[in-house]
């Protein structure tokens, strides 16, 4: 390989839109269901997501919640109420700062992880209440990044039905925005799981995006030998190390629970059956 | 002749709505004026079946509701469509069978069963065994499926067995590269069929579903290419459609007057030398285990 190399999206663009639209139509659709939940930070991903739930089920089939805890950036309710308004979708805005201040007490927590991971669930129980009230399915907005270096809260922002973006790196999922008409503020925003003040993901994980895409493209889609990928792609021999060390710490969350196999078919290992069975 | 490029949704195991919407298609196509009708590789059943095969399996051998509708349905206009094949010792096929006039004229065993990746055919299926053309009332045919095409010689022999019509069924999800600077080791299918064709002098049709399974996006994108690899019609990406496109022999024939590359084919020469390396390689074995 010479020259920089850049991850860029694995379609045109509007044919990504089509397929993705089409995916969350049909198979929202085949669940048996007409309506989507989306949870909206102010982020990209959540953005882009939001918009192509719009686009694939008209605006008025998708509810977007807004839930932020009280040392949330003023900036994210700000830019979620923005890429609303661009959807069109009805929206509502929950703040769950008298839960998680709630289970602060009661269980006696003032540690800023397990308060951001207790936020991420909080969140997830009004996604899926709201979700049983309205007959809609929870659709995720994790990108292909955070997926593989395992940067979600497990039953948290990682619970969700389905999920669009999953197969999109985060420069990816940036493009697409773009193209969706994802608002400008969105689009250049540092990424932030805004769990407490100042938060960038980039220093909670010790990476920048653009470096943790392109090695995850060159180890995961291209198959590359780790011990070439900082040479190849110029990035921080360090910067390979963390997202190996990431990706391989966080493999259980890509993974079902495990099931001890005591009988001949077991659900998880060799009950073969697709979701999609007679739909 | 015009063929009917059918490229369809099926419901996953459901085989009852896929047979009535084979039927509606059908009726569509002899509306469009087509000759011949080409659904889908498993067009009856859905692809991602793994556990269901079994329930959706469909024995060709006798009398039967589901195909003895099919042979009804090859009366009012001959096609193609794919299936899974139960055979009489109860092994599972994914297969491809061509009806006409009523009758079951000839069945594909799918040979080469993607097993990697995000395949797991031979988990689920039986490997075919044979490659061979057969006689239809357009002249003589032969049918790959999917994997099949992408391995070269398939074709070749296909042609050799005097086949003037390939046609080639597929439920192919999509997949970008997901990089801007595309890896020339993979030629899109599209390429591929272009590059059979005129290697074989051999026109080409290529029918791919749409519609999604378990997170699986099917591309469509269904095509027919000429004995000289030009486009005769092409389908949308990602959604279904039936478009007909024209094959007109004359144009095989002026291919192969201009290049007799299948007159000049050496099969004895290509058998002597696959039998030694078969031999040597201990494939010879390997294959007449049946495995």
């Amino acid at each position: 390989m010479s020259g920089r190399i850049e991850v860029t999206s694995p379609l045109e663009l509007p044919d990504l839109e089509k397929l993705l639209a089409g995916f969350l139509r049909e198979e929202i659709g085949k669940a048996g269901f007409a309506r989507a939940v989306v949870g909206v930070s102010g982020g990209l991903d959540s953005a882009v997501v939001l918009l192509l739930a719009a686009r694939a089920l008209a605006p008025e089939n998708v509810l977007a919640l807004v839930l932020p805890y009280r040392t949330s950036s003023p900036d994210s309710v700000r830019d979620a109420r923005a890429v609303i308004a661009v959807a069109g979708t009805p929206s509502e805005e929950i703040d769950i700062s008298p839960m998680v201040d709630a289970f602060a007490a009661a269980a006696g927590c003032d540690d800023p992880l397990r308060l951001g991971n207790r936020m991420a669930r909080e969140r997830m129980a009004l996604l899926y209440d709201r979700a049983l009230r309205d007959r809609a399915l929870v659709v995720g907005t994790s990108n292909k990044t955070e997926l593989l270096l395992g940067y979600s809260t497990r039953w948290g922002d990682g619970a969700y039905d389905l999920n669009p973006v999953g197969d999109l790196y985060k420069a990816q999922v940036r493009a697409l925005g773009a193209h969706l008409g994802v608002p400008r503020a969105i689009l250049e925003k540092a990424p932030s799981a805004d769990l407490w003040p100042g938060q960038t993901d980039e220093q909670e994980l010790g990476l920048t995006y653009a470096d943790a895409d392109r090695v995850l493209w060159y180890l995961v889609d291209q198959r590359g030998r780790p011990e070439r990928a900082a040479e190849e792609l110029g990035v921080p021999q360090a910067a390979v190390d963390r997202v190996l060390r990431l990706m391989t710490a966080t493999q259980f969350k890509r993974n079902l629970p495990l099931i001890c196999k005591v009988q001949l078919r077991t659900v998880g290992i060799d009950f073969r059956l697709p979701r999609d069975w007679g739909r | 002749m015009r063929i009917a490029l059918a490229q369809t949704d099926p419901r996953l195991a459901d085989v009852e709505a896929n047979l009535a919407g084979i039927e509606r298609t059908v009726a569509a196509a002899l509306d469009a004026g087509a000759d011949l009708a080409v659904f889908p590789e498993l067009a009856l059943t859905g692809y991602r079946l793994r556990d269901l095969v079994p329930q959706v399996a469909l024995r060709l051998d006798r009398a039967g509701p589901v195909r003895d509708r099919l042979a009804a349905l090859s009366e009012r206009l001959p096609f193609v469509v794919g299936l899974v094949e139960e055979s009489a010792d109860h092994r599972f096929y994914n297969a491809a069978a061509w009806f006409e006039d009523g009758r079951l004229v000839h069945v594909h065993r799918k040979v080469y069963l993607p097993t990697y990746g995000m395949f797991d055919e031979a988990m689920d299926f039986a490997r075919g065994r044979r490659l061979a053309a057969f006689d239809t009332r357009f002249g003589r045919a032969g049918i790959l499926i999917c994997e099949d095409l992408w391995h070269p010689t398939a074709t070749t022999v296909l042609a050799l067995d005097g086949a003037v019509l390939v046609v080639g069924i597929a439920a192919s999800p999509l997949r970008g590269q997901g990089v801007g600077s595309a890896d020339p080791s993979h030629l899109s299918g599209r390429q591929l069929a272009e590059v059979l064709a005129r290697f074989h002098t051999v026109p080409m049709v290529y029918v791919n579903r749409s519609g999604y399974e378990e997170g699986l996006a099917f591309g469509g994108g269904s095509f027919a290419i000429g004995a000289m690899g030009e486009t005769l019609a092409e389908a949308p990406l990602l959604e279904e459609a039936l478009v007909v496109a024209t094959v007109d022999p004359d144009r095989t024939r002026a291919a192969r007057a201009a290049y007799p590359l299948v007159r000049d084919e050496r099969p004895g020469l290509l058998a002597r030398e696959l039998r030694r390396i078969a031999r040597g390689e201990g494939l010879e074995a390997d294959e007449e285990d049946g495995r």
